[in-house]
């Protein structure tokens, strides 16, 4: 066998080219001490806080930037960061007064200037800025930003500089809760080189939070690094993050449980069942401010019939939630009690009992309640969903072999893949559902008005089914309006119970973030929007 | 031959022009709207839509934006992406650099052991060496990227630690090793037999026993008068091969974290990103067209009855 030896020989020089570059490979991952490094995708945006409102760019302004507010890491709670007071007597004119002290890191001073010229920004049509519509809520902005037409104003006529450190902002209606809402990022404050070399300023970010941009390579890499000066409470405790672009989080995985990787903030779904022992308890699942619903299109007379919600509430209750979230997500996500997510905790508004006996599996009383109802419209339906992301075929196929199941017909439900994201959310904006549709809502804040009103208030910007409910809209007015914070969660409440006894949507489970972390690192945690708390992690 | 190679460079015009239009037609077909899908899950209103799409020049019918594509090309613009505003150019000069260096260690690899396999083989064919080796490249045509990728990251860089198991956003030399030695295998296995066969062949022909027969030394019987006439199939394959890696493999860069080409087209895509599509796709025809225009060319230095006029 001399052809035998050859080969073996071959495998040898092969091996020792491999061991000798594994040897100058090395040290990629590591970094100098005290930098955290950490998985990241290309933020598919600019990285302007108003253009933001994905996870990755998120986590970039999360370092960079600090608000009037800004949302407990733990309790998801709205603290008051670079706000001293924001007064009103009618939950609708309020006056904001900022902290004395804070400046950009480039030095120049943090003023009520530059949250109004920032906020101005954001809004106008002419600056394309995707968070536009959280600025909504503040008067003019239908003229800076028109459904139709060009803008007629520059600016938001509800935005009004006092002095250096205070602003008013006049509301469309009342918001008793709208300064909650300020924690989010698209109301960061900007800086005049924002303005000035806008890009200059996009190639190397500037802000006022916790860290600074060492360095930013467009497509692999983004070095943050501790800001020395920074006037906040909630200092860096390491000396920076790396931020580093991987092709996808198996890679990102792979690079982690060898060491040269500090942390991923997305743990693949094929690596679960390994993840504990990879991992032990460096290993994090937490819950996210993210449900996962199917829609109705209301927009279809068969699905909006007299009886159908007893139909839905069927459909609902034929599902096994507990057995698909065992073992199709292997525990990463939660059967669902309410349209809310734990995120809120019961403060607020959060009811794991809200939805009751219609979240329950019940093959039996779904069986009775569809039949009830009239059936299913035309004896049998699809569930649409897009199948480039996100693995929904293993869940809907479940979902629909669970209908089937439970009401003893084989052709009641099944799936119906959509190709591309962007061909799915097309055919919904055309209203060409003609049934039930995945739907899934990350919040943008901490509260439940962000669960509700977004999703089921007559046309509202992401009530996709079409669904309407004059009694539920006057509930979320009513809400809006009240000045104390706890009657107004239990009206908002009130007006998920129309959501629920209408079944407007069935609430599936309400998904977790998860993270994993090499032994370099300590006090890791993962915020309410997923995003790993990085201030707070230690080097060890 | 001066006059050939202009002949060839000039047809290289419509080719480039027709894939072009074509590519770009087809990423105009594709249902969805990738100003829309932008915003995600989230809300986005009309008239944002509409004004992007306006700035963007993506409200025009199909033969303006192409005729646009086309005359920013010319003055060497590739565009710009939708989502990012990053110029396509820059995309470009990100990925190939990597793409590049990555197919030229696999074909290195593919050469270097490719055609040693098949002139070792090919020499004594049907022994037991030969048959065991044209095993191994069966073996090797059989395995999946995929999981050859997985196997060799696993025992090479989790069992043996010898390599890092992903190749770092600059991408060193080093780390390109073993994501080349996947992504080349397939093709080595072409080549060894390929050359195996032509030159188990050619061993019989008249002219190997007329050098034989003068005397020539085995060293450049062998070297000289059977490799250059056994050459010519694999150069075939090599030309559309090293085409072929050029444009990036979307599968074994996934699996190493190379940020090449393959994984460039794959992520624009899925993000309905028509300009980079167009831009990088039409890098990788004209890679194709000179990469054959060098193998026609080789044919001729391998085999002189070969001319060019």
């Amino acid at each position: 066998m001399r052809g035998a030896t050859h080969a073996k020989w071959a495998a040898c020089a092969v091996a020792v080219a491999l061991a000798a570059t594994g040897c100058g490979g090395n040290g990629g991952g590591g970094g100098a001490s005290g930098v955290v490094s950490s998985s990241w995708g290309d933020p598919p945006n600019p990285l302007e806080p108003a253009n933001t409102n994905e996870v990755q760019g998120g986590k970039v302004l999360d370092m960079l930037f600090r608000g009037l507010k800004r949302y407990d890491p733990r309790t998801g709670e709205a603290k008051d960061a670079l706000a001293e007071r924001i007064d009103t007597t009618d939950s609708r004119n309020f006056t904001v007064t900022i902290k004395d002290g804070w400046t950009f890191s480039n030095g120049e001073k943090v003023t009520a200037k530059s949250f109004v010229d920032a906020w101005n920004y954001g809004a106008h049509l002419k600056n394309n800025q995707r968070n536009a519509y959280f600025f909504g809520y503040i008067e003019g902005y239908d003229k800076v930003h028109p459904e139709k037409g060009r803008p007629t104003a520059e600016t938001l006529s509800g935005l009004r500089v006092k002095d250096a450190r205070t602003f008013t902002v006049k509301l469309t209606q009342k918001f008793s809760t709208w300064p909650e809402t300020l924690g989010y990022n698209a109301f960061a404050p900007l800086p005049r080189a924002f303005f000035d070399d806008h890009d200059a300023w996009l190639a190397k970010p500037v802000g006022n939070g916790p860290y600074t941009v060492a360095s930013y390579a467009k497509g692999s890499q983004m070095s943050m690094r501790k800001w020395e000066q920074y006037p906040g409470p909630d200092k860096a405790r390491n000396g920076g993050v790396d931020l580093q672009v991987f092709t996808d989080n198996n890679t990102a995985y792979t690079a982690l449980t060898a060491g040269n990787l500090d942390l991923v903030d997305d743990v693949p779904a094929s690596q679960l069942k390994n993840v504990r022992a990879d991992l032990g308890d460096r290993y994090m699942n937490t819950p996210a401010g993210i449900i996962q619903t199917l829609s109705f299109p209301y927009y279809d007379k068969r699905w909006h019939a007299d009886g159908m919600e007893k139909v839905r509430k069927g459909l609902s209750m034929a599902i096994n939630r507990q057995q698909i979230t065992d073992t199709i997500f292997q525990k990463t996500r939660t059967p669902a009690r309410d349209w809310t997510s734990p995120v809120l905790k019961k403060e607020g508004g959060f009811d794991n009992t809200l939805c009751g006996e219609a979240c329950e599996f019940d093959p039996a009383e779904a069986k009775r309640l569809v039949a009830e109802g009239g059936g299913i419209p035309g004896g049998t339906f699809k569930i649409t969903y897009n199948a480039d992301t996100g693995s929904h075929k293993e869940w809907v196929d479940a979902v629909c072999n669970s209908i089937n199941n439970a009401l003893d017909n084989d052709r009641a439900c099944t799936g119906n893949p959509v190709g591309t994201f962007a061909d799915y959310r097309n055919q919904i904006m055309n209203r060409k559902m003609t049934g039930p549709f995945r739907a899934g809502w990350q919040m943008d804040y901490p509260l439940i008005q962000n669960f509700l009103q977004p999703l089921y208030y007559e046309n509202a910007s992401s009530n996709d089914g079409k669904w309407a409910s004059e009694e539920f809209d006057r509930l979320i007015d009513e809400a809006n309006a009240e000045s104390d914070a706890a009657k107004a969660v239990t009206k908002f409440q009130d007006a998920e119970k129309v959501v629920r006894d209408e079944m407007a949507a069935i609430p599936l489970w309400y998904q977790n973030g998860s993270a994993g972390y090499s032994d370099r690192i300590s006090h890791v945690t993962l915020n309410p929007f997923s995003v790993p708390v990085y201030n707070e992690i230690k080097v060890n | 031959m001066g006059r050939y190679v202009a002949r060839r460079l000039l047809q290289m015009i419509p080719v480039f022009i027709g894939s072009t239009l074509l590519v770009f037609a087809m990423m105009y077909a594709l249902p969805g709207d990738p100003v829309r899908a932008l915003a995600g899950e989230q809300t986005v209103d009309p008239a944002q839509i509409a004004q992007m799409k306006k700035d963007l020049g993506l409200d025009l019918p199909l033969w303006h934006q192409y005729l646009n594509y086309l005359g920013n090309l010319f003055q060497g613009d590739f565009g710009t992406q939708i989502a990012s505003g990053r110029p396509v150019a820059d995309i470009i000069s990100d990925a190939f650099p990597i793409t590049i260096r990555l197919a030229l260690f696999a074909f290195t690899f593919t050469v270097l052991v490719g055609i040693s396999i098949g002139i070792f083989a090919g020499l004594k064919a049907d022994t037991l060496r030969d048959r065991g080796l044209l095993v191994l490249t069966l073996v090797l045509i059989s395995i999946p990227s995929f999981v050859l990728g997985y196997l060799l990251q696993y025992f090479f860089a989790f069992q043996l630690g010898w390599v890092d198991p992903n190749v770092s956003t600059e991408a060193a030399p080093g780390e390109l090793l073993l994501p080349a030695v996947v992504l080349g295998s397939l093709s080595l296995a072409y080549v060894a037999r390929l050359t195996r066969t032509s030159v188990a062949e050619n061993l019989r022909a008249d002219y190997m026993r007329t050098a034989v027969a003068k005397g020539l030394p085995r060293r450049r019987v062998i070297g000289v008068h059977l490799m250059r006439n056994s050459l010519i199939p694999v150069v075939t394959f090599l030309g559309t091969d090293l085409g072929a890696l050029l444009g990036g493999a979307v599968v074994t860069e996934g699996i190493f974290n190379v940020q090449g080409v393959g994984y460039a087209v794959f992520e624009a895509l899925r993000h309905r990103e028509g300009a980079t599509v167009v831009g990088i796709v039409t890098l990788i025809v004209v890679v194709y067209l000179v990469a054959s225009l060098i193998v026609d060319l080789l044919y001729a230095v391998l085999d002189p009855r070969i001319r060019y006029a």
